[in-house]
């Protein structure tokens, strides 16, 4: 794991002890609101419904044990127990105090953490597939360029104040796992025919009010030219961006504005100026942060395929978890393990400070230390010998962490939506609830396959619903709530944007409508290896909306 | 005229409050003063400016309300929410701190 230097402390501690002073000052009145907010926000804290909220980045979803723990410490002792992680890898705290916010700061900052750029018009957290360093068909380890994304456009001067927010993710397989192409750019990192790495280049893809897909503007930007060519993208957004209007201000809208090739045109012309200057990425810097990420000694365990193959056979329990929250590893002997934030019923993405402590000290004992947040709002040890997978399980069942549904119907992303969010129009937990209910069945769910749903309580689109295989909406009509459904979503390395299938149904109908969605896929798929993403992409729309409004009409 | 109340965050801790009828700030909805003219508004609208003023609180607004059976209600469901809480259970069994504790 990357490890804070001397800069890196000296410059996390100057800004707690800078945004101490700002409460204080703003809690004594010498600080007006209007001054006030944009400060606390450029420190991750946000006022919502109930409290003021803390967003604390959590870099590419990567984190120790010891991080874990002092996650479950603030939840403990700052607030009400828990925590939510979220679509952005990070963690949010619903109910600190603003005169707590810095002595929380502190004590993050004692670990190497820290919540800046988790809200402001600035480079968000760089987020990256979560399986990184582990997975098997992984070309590289995406995260040192995460890393070094993060160290350039930490409080970048000339990138603070951009036109609007801006979020990068990485990736270094095939298989996009970290949605690339609704970011605002998109790196996947791979390698050509000369053995070399490099990153394709996707841009201005984003969710939201106008949902759109990245536009790839680079097959292969050799590695070295990594900040060069991101500082173009960067430069051509900021000086053409539209700040007139903050709802066109993303660089999707610029990219859509502008026409691809135009856009590319800009950003070449730019990086040309840039490709030979202090910004190319020397080769030694490069190897010094990928040192900090080196994977971990994985010794030879063989042992764990005959222990592993005798514990399903006694457990079936067991063996369908191993079967659903087990990825391949790279080393034949481990595997990567997803921990469940998504009980049957549960609130999607919460953690209780117990269960924080429980995930450290599992991941210390068995994995090596390391634990990741998903953007699907899960854990991963990504590190577990298969020797040892029993010995995890028993330890996630003791808390609740061991439901076996990663990828299936009731791993449902959700926003906070109503029940917490200042934003929202409807709430999004209590709908996720409802239908892991109604699916919650090991059996049924089994039997469906994989089929992701992701909600939003509002067109922000937190909850990734532009890109579930079925996504909700929740809107406010009439004072009431009302969730419109999209079908087609995707967020792999085949992005799509899902339809708008019909009228909206009520919060009472709504769980109905999935039902009849799901059954009506389960009625036509070609067999069970056609998941719903494949049968909606063959048949199109109109099966579902004749099931879910009797006739073509009804859906208009 | 629909009934209403004044409603803020507070500044230390966030906390939801109502503006009660000796003019302090309450944690509970059904404390609140309730505005059945316009004079009373305006008054409330005053007060909110005031308290927003002197740092009290924070994101200060006017909602309206209805009074069943005794009980006050705020018209819209996000109102509802951050009267009552989050209408789900969240860190079941958790005892943890509880909003009297921030004052
Ligand atoms: S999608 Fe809307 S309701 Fe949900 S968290 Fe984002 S802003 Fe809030």
């Amino acid at each position: 794991m990357y490890r804070y230097d001397e800069f890196d402390h000296a410059f996390v501690s100057a800004r707690v002890a800078q945004f101490r002073d700002q409460v204080e000052r703003r809690l004594s009145g010498a600080l007006a609101e209007d001054a006030f907010k944009p400060l606390r926000l450029m420190n991750g804290v946000y006022l919502q419904l109930h409290a003021y909220m803390l967003r604390v980045a959590i870099p590419y979803g990567t984190l120790s044990s010891r991080q874990m723990r002092m996650l479950a410490h603030i939840a403990r002792k700052y607030d009400r127990g828990y925590g939510h992680f979220t679509t952005r890898q990070n963690i949010q705290y619903n109910w600190p105090r603003l005169s707590d916010t810095p002595a929380i700061l502190d004590e993050l900052a004692s670990v190497e953490m820290h919540a800046l750029q988790t809200s402001g018009n600035c480079i968000r957290n760089v987020t990256a597939d979560h399986f990184a360093g582990a997975a098997a068909d992984e070309v590289a380890d995406p995260r040192p360029y995460a890393e070094i994304l993060r160290q350039w456009s930490s409080v970048h001067p000339e990138f603070s104040f951009l036109p609007r927010k801006f979020k990068i993710a990485v990736t270094g397989a095939e298989r996009d796992r970290a949605a690339i192409q609704v970011h605002d750019i998109g790196l996947h990192l791979k390698k050509n025919a000369a053995g070399d790495l490099g990153f394709a280049v996707y841009v201005g893809g984003g969710q939201g009010r106008t949902p759109l897909v990245a536009k790839k503007i680079r097959d292969f930007l050799p590695e070295e030219d990594l900040l060069s060519y991101t500082t173009a993208i960067m430069r051509v957004y900021n000086l053409h961006g539209r700040r007139d209007n903050k709802y066109k201000a993303r660089i999707k809208i610029l990219v859509h504005e502008t026409g691809i090739e135009e856009l590319t045109r800009q950003v070449e012309a730019e990086f040309v100026h840039l490709k030979d200057t202090e910004l190319k990425l020397p080769d030694a810097d490069v190897q010094a942060i990928a040192a900090y990420f080196a994977p971990p000694d994985l010794t030879e365990r063989p042992e764990g395929w005959a222990s592993l193959a005798a514990w399903k056979k006694a457990d079936p329990e067991f063996a369908r978890w191993v079967q659903q929250n087990v990825n391949p590893h790279k080393h034949p002997d481990y595997g990567s393990v997803t921990i469940s934030l998504k009980p049957i019923g549960g609130i999607p993405g919460d953690a209780t400070d117990v269960q924080m402590e429980a995930v450290a000290d599992i991941a210390e004992e068995y994995a090596f230390d390391e634990i990741r947040v998903s953007h699907e709002q899960n854990l991963v040890l990504p590190h577990v010998a298969l020797a040892d997978l029993e010995a995890v399980y028993r330890a996630l069942v003791a808390q609740g962490l061991a439901t076996a549904n990663a990828g299936l119907i009731t791993d449902i992303i959700a926003c906070p939506g109503l029940d917490y969010c200042a934003l929202a129009n409807a709430r999004s937990i209590t709908v996720a609830q409802d239908i892991s209910n109604r699916f919650g069945s090991a059996e049924r769910q089994a039997e469906i396959g994989e089929l992701k749903i992701k909600i939003s309580g509002c067109i922000n689109a937190c909850g990734h619903h532009h890109v579930g295989h079925i996504g909700l909406l929740g809107v406010e009509k009439k004072g009431a709530e009302l969730y419109q459904i999209t079908l087609g979503g995707s967020a792999d390395e085949n992005t799509s944007i899902g339809e708008i299938i019909g009228r909206g149904f009520e919060p009472e109908k709504v769980t109905d409508a999935v039902e009849t969605i799901v059954d009506t896929y389960l009625g036509l798929r070609l067999s069970q290896d056609e998941t719903f993403l494949d049968a909606y992409r063959r048949v199109g729309p109109q099966p579902f909306k004749d099931a879910l409004y009797g006739n073509a009409q009804a859906a208009a | 005229m629909v009934d209403k109340v004044l409603t803020a965050n507070r500044l230390a801790d966030g906390i939801s409050v109502w503006l009660n009828a000796a003019g302090a700030w309450t944690e509970s909805l059904q404390d609140a003063f309730v505005a059945r003219h316009a004079e009373a508004v305006t008054a409330l609208e005053a007060a909110g400016k005031q308290a927003f003023a002197d740092n009290k609180v924070v994101d200060v607004n006017v909602i309206e309300i209805e009074e069943v059976d005794g009980v006050l209600r705020p018209l819209r469901l996000r109102e509802r929410i951050r009267a009552e809480g989050p209408s789900i259970d969240y860190a079941a069994g958790y005892k943890g701190l509880h909003a009297e504790q921030t004052a």
